[in-house]
C-alpha cells in the first residue's frame, strides 16, 4: 500500500470548502467597516446581512436578528455563561432565587470550565452523568430540574451539546428543552459539531441559546454565532461599540461573516447527501475495524451518533502511540489518551461514559468528512492492523485485561 | 527545547519508537535474572524490565511497555545504553542522562522516561535482594516514600531542587502518587519541606 495522508480528524476542523475559499479572495476586495454610513460601509453591510440570513436558515432560526456574529464557539459559549452570572444575581449583587446551572460531564472544555467558574462564584452547578454511550439520564434531569427533590433551588440554565466532539453521541434536545421550560429555566445547546452533520431546528428544540462554530462546517477560523431567541437577555461578553445590538462590540470581520455565510449555505444544502455518504463510511471503517482487529470496543452511541464520527479504543495499546504510529502512515486522527493532551488526565468524556482508564487510554477518533473517500477508509483499515498488534505485542498488558481496566 | 511532535521526528527518537531495541518477543525464550514492573495501567503506562545479570554486569535486557511514543522512545534508548554497565551504574542512571541522549524531552514528556527508570531500579532491587543485599543500592538514609514505584525522599528532594513547587509539578517530575496514592499525605509533606528549604 503507498503512503497516502488521509486526514480523518474534521471533528478538530474542517479545510475551506473551494467556493467559499474563492469568495473570501474576492470579498478580500470589501475592506470597508461594516458599520460605516458611506456607500463602501453600506455594501459591506449588506454583505453580513445576507451572512447573517444565511447562518440562521441553517439552524431554522425564521429571523436573521436573532444570530449575532461571534469569534468562535468558545466566545458564544462564554457569553451565554457569562449571561448567567449575571442573571443569578440581582442589581445589588444578591444571588438571586433562580441560579441553578445543570450542564453535562461530557461538555467541551469552554462549556465546563465556564459552568465551574460559575460555581466558584457560588452558583450551584450540577453535571449530569451520561450512561455507556453517551447520553443523559432524562431522569435524573427531571430530578435536579425539581427544587423539592434536588439541592440548588430553581433552575436558571440547562446547557447539553447537541452532539458530542469525541463520541459523536448526540442527545434529544427537544425534549431536554421541554422538561427544562417546564421547570421554568434557559436552555442552552453547544451545536458546534452537530452542524451540517445533523438537521438543527431552533423552533422545533426550544432552545434559547445555539453556539455554531465556522470551521467545523468547511468555512474560515475565528467567526462563530451565536442565536438567542426572542426576547432572552444576553449580556456583552465584548462592550465597545453598537454592533451586534450591543451585545458583541467590534469591526466586522467581513471575509469571515462572508465565508461563515457561503459555509451555512452549502451545509444546509447538501445536508442530506453528505450525512448519508459519511453515515456509510463510518459503518465500513467501523466494520472493517471489527473484522481485522480483535478485542475493540466501539464508543458512543450506535444509532444516535454523528454519522462521521467513530470513536474505538484498542485495549493493551496506548493511543499517543497508535496515534504517533498512524501519524508516520500518513493517517490523521486524534485521540482519548492522557499522553497527547498534555494533562495526565485521559478523555473525561470517555470517562464519563464509565469506560475506565484502560480503555480511554486506547481511544482514537476518527472523524471523517467532505474528503474522505471508500479508499481512505480501506487504507486507515489495512495500516491499523499491523499498528495495533505491534503495539499489543509490545505491551504489559493484555487487552482482555487492559479492557476491564 | 523543540516541542511535542517536532520532537518526536527527530531521528533518533523516530528510529527508538519505530524499531524500539530490546523489546521483549513472546515467541522468544529469555531467562532472566532479574525483573522489575512498575506503573499502572489506570495512569496510561506501565514497564516491565528483565535482566539477564552476570559477575553484576547486564548481559542483555529486555523490556515490554503499555506506554505512549515517548515512552517507548526512552526506554528503547535506556535499554541499549546499560548493556554492558555494572548494576550499580545502571542503577544511578538519572532519566535526563537518557532525555539528554535523545535530544531533550518537551516538559510534559518527562515524566515518560521517568518510568522506565524506576523499572530498571525496580529489577535490580529485586536482584538485590534475591542476591542478599537488600536495598544495598539506595542511599543509607534513603527512606521509600512511594512503594508503588520505589520513590525515595531523595527523589522528592531531587525533583524540588530541579523545580518542582506543588504537588502537580512532582507527580510530573516523578509519578509519585499515581499508583495507589496512599504516598501523597507523607509525600506532600516532604514536598513543602523542601520547597521551604530550596524554594525561591
Amino acid at each position: 500500500m503507498d503512503k497516502r495522508i488521509v486526514y480523518m480528524d474534521y471533528n478538530a476542523t474542517t479545510p475551506l470548502r473551494d467556493e467559499v475559499k474563492a469568495a473570501m479572495v474576492e470579498d478580500l476586495e470589501v475592506y470597508a467597516n461594516a458599520s460605516s454610513m458611506h456607500e463602501a460601509g453600506r455594501r459591506a453591510r449588506d454583505r453580513v446581512e445576507k451572512a447573517r440570513a444565511k447562518v440562521a436558515a441553517l439552524v431554522g432560526a425564521k429571523d436573521p436578528a436573532s444570530i449575532i456574529f461571534t469569534s468562535g464557539g468558545s466566545e458564544s459559549n462564554n457569553t451565554v455563561f457569562n449571561t448567567m452570572y449575571d442573571l443569578g444575581r440581582d442589581g445589588e449583587g444578591k444571588a438571586s432565587a433562580r441560579r441553578k446551572i445543570i450542564t453535562t460531564a461530557i461538555e467541551h472544555p469552554c462549556v465546563m470550565n465556564s459552568a465551574r467558574r460559575l460555581a466558584d462564584e457560588g452558583f450551584p452547578v450540577v453535571f449530569l452523568g451520561v450512561d455507556g454511550q453517551g447520553r443523559i439520564d432524562m431522569a435524573e434531569l427531571e430530578r435536579e430540574l425539581d427544587p423539592n427533590s434536588s439541592a440548588g433551588g430553581a433552575t436558571l440554565l440547562v446547557s447539553v451539546m447537541a452532539a458530542n466532539n469525541e463520541i459523536g453521541t448526540i442527545q434529544d434536545i427537544a425534549a431536554i428543552s421541554k422538561m427544562a421550560k417546564a421547570a421554568g429555566a434557559l436552555v442552552h445547546s453547544d451545536a458546534v459539531q452537530a452542524a451540517g452533520k445533523i438537521a438543527i431546528d431552533v423552533e422545533a428544540w426550544g432552545v434559547d441559546y445555539l453556539t455554531l462554530s465556522c470551521h467545523k462546517i468547511y468555512g474560515p477560523k475565528g467567526i462563530g454565532a451565536l442565536y438567542m431567541r426572542k426576547g432572552v437577555r444576553t449580556e456583552p461578553l465584548i462592550r465597545g461599540g453598537h454592533q451586534e445590538l450591543g451585545i458583541r462590540a467590534g469591526t466586522y470581520n467581513n471575509q469571515g461573516i462572508l465565508g461563515f455565510g457561503l459555509a451555512a449555505e452549502l451545509a444546509l444544502r447538501d445536508l442530506k447527501d453528505f450525512a448519508d455518504r459519511m453515515r456509510r463510511l463510518r459503518e465500513r471503517l467501523r466494520d472493517g475495524i471489527a473484522a481485522t482487529v480483535p478485542d475493540i470496543r466501539v464508543n458512543g452511541h450506535p444509532t444516535e451518533v454523528l454519522p462521521n464520527t467513530l470513536n474505538v479504543s484498542f485495549p493493551g495499546a496506548e493511543g499517543e502511540a497508535i496515534l504517533l504510529s498512524l501519524d508516520l502512515e500518513g493517517i490523521e486522527v486524534s485521540t482519548g489518551s492522557a499522553c497527547a493532551s498534555g494533562s495526565l488526565e485521559p478523555s473525561h468524556v470517555l470517562m464519563a461514559t464509565g469506560v475506565g482508564p484502560g480503555l480511554a487510554h486506547g481511544s482514537i477518533r476518527f472523524s471523517m468528512g467532505r474528503g474522505t473517500s471508500e479508499e481512505d477508509v480501506d487504507y486507515v483499515i489495512g495500516k491499523l492492523t499491523p499498528i495495533i498488534r505491534r503495539l499489543r505485542r509490545m505491551s504489559t498488558v493484555p487487552s482482555s485485561e487492559a479492557a476491564r481496566a | 527545547m523543540s516541542d511535542a511532535f517536532q520532537w518526536l521526528y527527530s531521528p533518533i527518537v523516530k528510529e527508538h519508537f519505530t524499531n524500539p531495541k530490546n523489546v521483549y518477543d513472546p515467541d522468544e525464550k529469555f531467562d532472566h535474572d532479574a525483573e522489575g514492573v512498575v506503573g499502572n495501567i489506570k495512569c496510561g503506562d506501565q514497564m516491565m524490565f528483565m535482566l539477564k545479570i552476570d559477575d553484576d554486569k547486564i548481559k542483555d535486557v529486555r523490556w515490554k511497555t503499555y506506554g505512549c511514543a515517548s515512552a517507548i522512545a526512552s526506554t528503547s534508548m535506556l535499554s541499549e545504553v546499560i548493556k554492558g554497565m555494572s548494576i550499580k551504574d545502571a542503577y544511578t542512571i538519572k532519566p535526563s542522562d537518557i532525555a539528554n541522549r535523545l535530544g531533550g524531552l518537551p516538559e510534559n514528556k518527562i515524566h515518560c522516561s521517568v518510568l522506565g527508570d524506576k523499572a530498571l531500579r525496580a529489577a535490580i532491587d529485586g536482584y538485590l535482594e534475591k542476591t542478599g543485599r537488600p536495598g544495598a543500592f539506595k542511599g543509607e538514609d534513603a527512606v521509600v516514600i512511594c512503594n508503588c514505584l520505589n520513590i525515595t525522599d531523595k527523589d522528592i528532594e531531587q525533583a524540588v531542587k530541579d523545580g518542582a513547587r506543588n504537588w502537580e509539578q512532582l507527580q510530573e517530575a516523578t509519578k509519585i502518587g499515581t499508583v495507589c496514592g496512599g504516598c501523597k499525605p507523607r509525600a506532600e509533606e516532604l514536598l513543602h519541606e523542601f520547597v521551604h528549604i530550596y524554594g525561591g
